[in-house]
């Protein structure tokens, strides 16, 4: 059922090193930010529009205000600097003043002494709404026939790609009309932070859970009209993230509180309210039509992509345009017709989420991959096959191919997996779907296996100067390690020292706390920070290590460039001298700071041709799965995977991310949807919000392939995304063998399949 | 004091009688989520946890065993249940979490009377009989006169539910229900089946497809007026589906965010043809 | 809120006194603000996630969904009264070994979950401790790691290492 680590030497690069707050964690020692505490804190709260379009009234404190362990109140009118904000567009309002534009957007907050005091004062806020009809179908919007419910309007971006010859075509033409449902990331650990006032009034320390602590200041400083020195965020424990917390939520609200209350305010969404408090994967609609030649090679392929935006920008312009980008896959293709929209609707905002608008346009592009396999009459492996990209390629964006692109490989490599075993003729219920719902027998049950390829671009694109930067300092025979990288939970604090080690040859590294007193580096996301924060970390350690290699080169009279770390000890490659590291930096200390910088990129012209993107990983997964065709239940048994990597640096982590990654995936092809109906969220809660559990868990087979990937620091490319983008394609297209039945839509529902 | 801790029947109904404003706590499972999610502000709580005789699971006469309502899933998930009512073990089975089932009880699930309550369908399907208890009386409830609506049932505010009686049955029993995920699922749809050899009758409740658990009378006599239901009769897969067809049309699902009426009444027509199958296969 | 004078709650062996309680605050509400014992977690309100998952009388339950007031004289064990000192238990030991931990929220629930199951079922199948940790939702690791450090402390058990 799964495979057993086991021994490891020094904990350096390519070691399965542990986690160093692993111990802390498994014993509940391990502070998150909800866990955290001051002295004569008070609790905060906020109140949330119930409408997806309204028009505000009036808004009466006064009795909220009058209950007794009630501090303060605040309003769109407490904001004393900018009264919006926002990753791209500072399009949201702090607090709602005017209009609320989704269920769920903060129009006030209270401070009081029991967070049942809050929901009490919550509701005694007397808002004078005027219901608004909402825009909820994305489609008025572009027809225009919706007036702006913002003053930006109501198309946050329109973006088209023209490549070559328009009119080319071939014998085989396929079309769909593909649907992608709403997901949330779902993290475990909610939305928390506690913000504690300087003495003086006028500045505040906020510990807060969250992907990039540098963006999050700017954004905060300006709302709170602070300058940037008066504002200091310090990383509390984070219990997942996903993409869900690389927008504002609680954040300037918590920090707003506390300078009116002037105590210490602790916020903590419930799981309800973290629903409607961070941003999700956009749902999207996607048209594809594939012109191939009869031996099934991708001539031409058009597509129009909409992704609702709900009602705020966040990061749906870049989610667009990496949706529109990867239209083509992991596949050549030298003609191409893409439209694409980012709109704005009443519908709840959304942003980031793992996979970043590549999930969507996946699942659009490798469902058309079968198609055209079945109209060539090749199989599924053969068409990715004849179309995979190689290293050199040109991309429908005029931009090479110059990662490293082992997309045959991964395919191969990932046929190469053995098949599972058929189910047996006597099974456990809980293998069979329906687990033990026992509704069903072993005769009820259909075999599919069905494929997924994915490409997925890596750090941030169109020009932005994407940066990391970590401080080494060596002192009292030690390291120490220095960055505001956020540790969401996939394992930068365990890498880190791994690289220091390999790097300086000193086992013993302490990292420093996580927070804004050191540069920026750049948000946990994108799948960037092994390679930018790793690069950073790498690049101030070899700079310290010149210092070092110069201080033991004149203490023993050998030219610095002589020497060399190996292992633990420093050598002269050309002649006899060694001497441990630990040694040799007695009584000296270094300290280095380094920013890491990834290659310039570029917007795109109005013909969408650019080199936009930095970097790309590839991978291929084999789902299969097990159906129920009458009831229309499923159980994924198998996802074999074979995944670009480039290197892996620690074994145990990467694993980790694999099969966290496709269980992700596996929730949105067949459970995870946040299901909408006028406007409104009808599911904000675990109970109808379904996550896969351990009897969900597929056993994953997965393979590494490692192509030292030379643009990267360290060789090694980011893995925390491409695991959960082609697997939910693949599991639809192994459903669809199943049952021999097109499916359009994700996640697959039961009515799908059988009715 | 808003929390009273009853350590006997006498003294949780008397304690009712004195709080018309009492609310009862059993498990918890359900009521602490109305309040954790703030639908519910509870003023007097009157705790029936510790009430030893509402554990216990007896034989008051040979055709009967009588489970008290303060017994967990956990509990009910296992043998002596799970040989003498099976279908209640694996009703039990699918509540929830192992959590949940260690402390959600019998009487928790009659007392919110929810259609999706798993163990409902076994009692409709079985005729069980409710037992309540008052200050001044006792009385026994058919569950088909209990449970009047969604989550609305006829225990007054000044009883509770003491226990359930569970025919011991000669013959087959099932349960099934369809959720999205392979465990700790809310049903959609779910069905009990009871296929009681000595009466030569099947008894079929429906679950989360109305208001209430739906007994489908129609298609249980049906199927008699086709067939003898004799031990070891062989149901042919055209009885089987049409039986299905009939307890579907009997049910009265609507569409929601968990799932659609068109699915639900589906399920409902796949699960009774495969229970009445598997019952006589 | 002071609906409640004070009652006695017996955790971890110890017994503490809660004062000045609302009625509905629960057993999770309780030892994380109260009791100052914040290793269980909430993260879902209606036992649907098992990140708070206490033993109560030797179950293990959602303490989200308990009424602390009515957990008086019941024995509570929370996760950090698995150990006694810096050791971890051998399961403990396990998670960080196998890489079950990434963010580590759902972790201390799932530590809970995993002992109550070798408790009571010191050779489970794949599919009981499939079913034993399925009210436990992760979202980190799709399960692979904590079926690895699982199966790892069964084996360290049964001394096969």
């Amino acid at each position: 059922m799964s495979t057993t680590v086991t021994a490891r030497n020094r904990d350096v690069l390519g070691n399965s090193a542990l986690r160093p707050d692993g111990a802390g964690k498994v014993s509940g020692s391990f502070e998150f930010t909800s866990d955290m505490h001051a002295d004569n804190m008070l609790w905060g709260a906020t109140l949330r529009s119930p409408h997806p379009y309204a028009r505000i009234v009036s808004i009466d404190t006064s009795a909220a205000l009058a209950l007794a362990g009630v501090s303060c109140v605040i309003t769109s009118q407490d904001v004393p600097g900018k009264p919006t904000y926002g990753l791209i567009s500072s399009d949201q309002p702090v607090f709602a003043s005017d209009f609320v534009r989704y269920v769920g957007e903060p129009v006030a907050a209270v401070a009081a002494d029991h967070p049942e005091t809050c929901r009490r004062a919550l509701a005694l806020i007397q808002i004078e709404y005027e219901v608004l009809t909402p825009l909820t179908d994305p489609e008025d919007a572009i027809s225009g026939k919706f007036s702006p419910i913002h003053p930006d309007g109501n198309i946050i971006r329109h973006q088209r790609i023209i490549r070559g010859d328009q009119s080319a075509t071939g014998p085989i033409v396929v079309e769909g009309l593909y649907e992608i449902g709403m997901q949330d990331q779902a993290f475990l650990g909610l939305e928390a932070a506690l913000a504690i006032p300087d003495s003086d009034g006028a500045g505040v320390h906020l510990h807060v859970a969250t992907q990039w602590l540098h963006e999050d200041l700017s954004q905060i400083s300006a709302c709170l009209a602070l300058p940037a020195n008066r504002v200091r965020l310090t990383l509390g424990g984070v219990g997942g993230a996903f993409g869900a917390r690389e927008d504002i939520s609680l954040q300037v609200h918590c920090c707003l509180l506390a300078l009116k209350a002037n105590r210490p305010i602790k916020m903590q969404y419930s799981r309800e309210e973290s629903f409607f408090g961070h941003v999700h994967r956009h749902p999207a609609k996607i048209f594809m039509r594939h012109h191939a030649d009869a031996s099934g090679k991708i001539v031409k392929i058009d597509a129009r992509f909409v992704f609702d935006g709900g009602a705020y920008t966040s990061t749906s312009p870049a989610v667009l345009i990496n949706g529109i980008t990867h239209t083509q896959g992991p596949y050549k293709c030298d003609n191409a017709t893409v439209d694409g929209f980012a709109i704005r609707t009443n519908n709840p905002p959304c942003g980031a989420m793992r996979g970043f608008g590549v999930v969507q346009a996946c699942f659009a592009h490798e469902s058309q991959m079968d198609k055209i396999a079945q109209a060539a009459g090749i199989s599924p492996i053969e068409v990715r096959l004849i179309n995979a990209m190689a290293t050199g390629d040109p991309l429908i964006t005029g931009q090479t191919m110059e990662s490293v692109a082992p997309v045959a490989r991964c395919i191969t490599d990932t046929a190469n997996i053995p098949l599972p075993e058929p189910l047996p003729e006597i099974v456990n219920e809980l293998a069979l779907p329906g687990g033990s719902g026992l509704t069903a027998e072993r005769s009820n049950i259909v075999r599919g296996i069905g494929w997924g390829v994915s490409m997925k671009n890596l750090m941030y694109s169109e020009g932005f100067d994407d940066f990391a930067t970590a401080r080494c300092t060596i002192r009292d025979g030690k390291v120490f390690l220095k960055f505001a990288t956020s540790e969401v939970g996939q394992g930068f604090v365990t890498l880190a020292p791994q690289i220091a080690r390999s790097v300086l040859g000193l086992d013993d590294v302490e990292i420093e706390p996580i927070d804004t007193q050191v540069g920026s580096a750049g948000s946990t996301s994108a799948s960037r920070q092994t390679w930018m924060s790793g690069g950073a970390v790498d690049g101030a350690c070899r700079l310290v290590r010149e210092q070092m290699f110069k201080h033991v080169g004149s203490m023993h009279n050998i030219d610095p460039l002589r020497l060399v770390i190996s292992d633990t000890d420093i050598v002269d490659q050309i002649g006899t001298f060694r001497i441990s590291v630990q040694d040799a930096i007695e009584g000296f200390s270094c300290s280095e700071t380094f920013e890491h910088h990834h290659r310039k990129t570029e917007e795109l012209d109005e013909n969408g041709q650019g080199n936009c993107h930095t970097a790309f990983a590839f991978v291929a997964h084999r789902a299969v799965v097990d159906v129920d065709p009458e009831l229309g239940l499923v159980k994924v048994v198998q996802i074999a995977t074979a995944q670009d990597v480039g290197r892996v640096l620690n074994p145990l982590s990467a694993i980790g991310q694999l099969e966290g990654g496709i269980a992700q995936g596996l929730g949105l092809a067949v459970m995870e949807e946040i299901v909408m109906k006028d406007g409104k969220v009808k599911n904000p809660s675990f109970t109808d919000y379904l996550l896969p559990t351990a009897l969900d868990a597929p056993n994953v087979v997965a393979v590494m392939i490692e192509e030292y990937e030379p643009q990267a620091p360290l060789g090694a490319k980011g893995i925390g995304e491409p695991p959960c983008i082609s697997v939910t394609p693949a599991i639809v297209a192994a459903i669809r063998d199943a049952i021999g039945k097109d499916l359009l839509r994700i996640p697959v529902r039961p009515q799908d399949i059988c009715l | 004091m808003p929390m009273i801790i009853a350590t006997s029947v006498e003294s949780a109904v008397s304690a009712l009688r004195d709080h018309p404003d009492a609310r009862i706590i059993q498990g918890g499972t359900d009521l602490m989520v109305e309040i954790n999610f703030n639908h519910v502000k509870p003023s007097t709580m009157i705790s029936i946890r510790d009430i030893e005789s509402l554990k216990k699971i007896t034989q008051p006469s040979n055709g009967i065993i009588r489970i008290g309502s303060g017994v967990p899933y956990s509990q009910l998930e296992q043998e002596p249940i799970l040989s003498v009512v099976p279908a209640l073990a694996q009703a039990s089975r699918t509540v929830g979490s192992p959590q949940i089932r260690a402390a959600g009880t019998l009487g928790g699930n009659l007392g919110t009377c929810s259609p999706a309550g798993d163990t409902l369908p076994v009692m409709f399907a079985l005729d069980a009989t409710v037992h309540l208890q008052s200050p001044s009386d006792a009385r026994e409830v058919a569950i088909h006169d209990f449970m009047v609506g969604v989550k609305k049932n006829i225990r007054r505010h000044d009883e509770i539910i003491t226990a359930v009686d569970f025919p011991i049955v000669r013959g087959w029993q099932g349960y099934s229900k369809v959720g999205v995920r392979n465990a700790m699922v809310i049903s959609v749809a779910s069905a009990c089946l009871v296929a009681d050899h000595n009466e030569g009758i099947v008894r079929l409740a429906l679950g989360s497809v109305g208001p209430t658990i739906i007994r489908c009378r129609e298609a249980e006599s049906w199927l008699h007026s086709v067939t003898s239901l004799q031990q070891g009769e062989k149901i042919s897969s055209d009885i089987a589906k049409e039986f299905g067809h009939r307890a579907a049309k009997e049910s009265s699902p609507i569409d929601d965010h968990r799932s659609t009426a068109e699915y639900r009444r589906h399920a409902i027509s796949v699960l009774a043809s495969r229970l009445l199958t598997k019952a006589y296969s | 809120m002071s609906d409640n004078e004070f009652y006695n709650l017996r955790v971890n062996g110890m017994s503490h006194q809660v004062q000045d309680s609302w009625v509905g605050e629960s057993l999770l509400y309780v030892l994380r603000e109260r009791l100052g014992l914040p290793g269980t977690k909430g993260a879902c309100e209606q036992g649907e996630c098992g990140s708070c998952t206490v033993l109560l009388n030797g179950n293990a339950v959602c303490s989200c969904l308990v009424m602390a007031a009515t957990a008086v004289d019941a024995e509570i064990v929370t996760v950090e009264g698995l150990t006694t000192g810096n050791e971890l238990t051998d399961v403990q030991q396990s998670f960080v070994d196998q890489g079950a931990v990434q963010c580590g929220f759902c972790t201390p629930g799932l530590i809970v979950a995993v002992h109550h199951l070798l408790d009571h079922n010191p050779q489970p199948t794949e599919f009981e401790i499939k079913e034993a940790i399925s009210g436990n939702i992760c979202r980190c690791t799709g399960y692979g790691r904590i079926f690895a450090a699982v199966e790892e402390t069964i084996k360290i058990r049964n001394g096969a290492k």
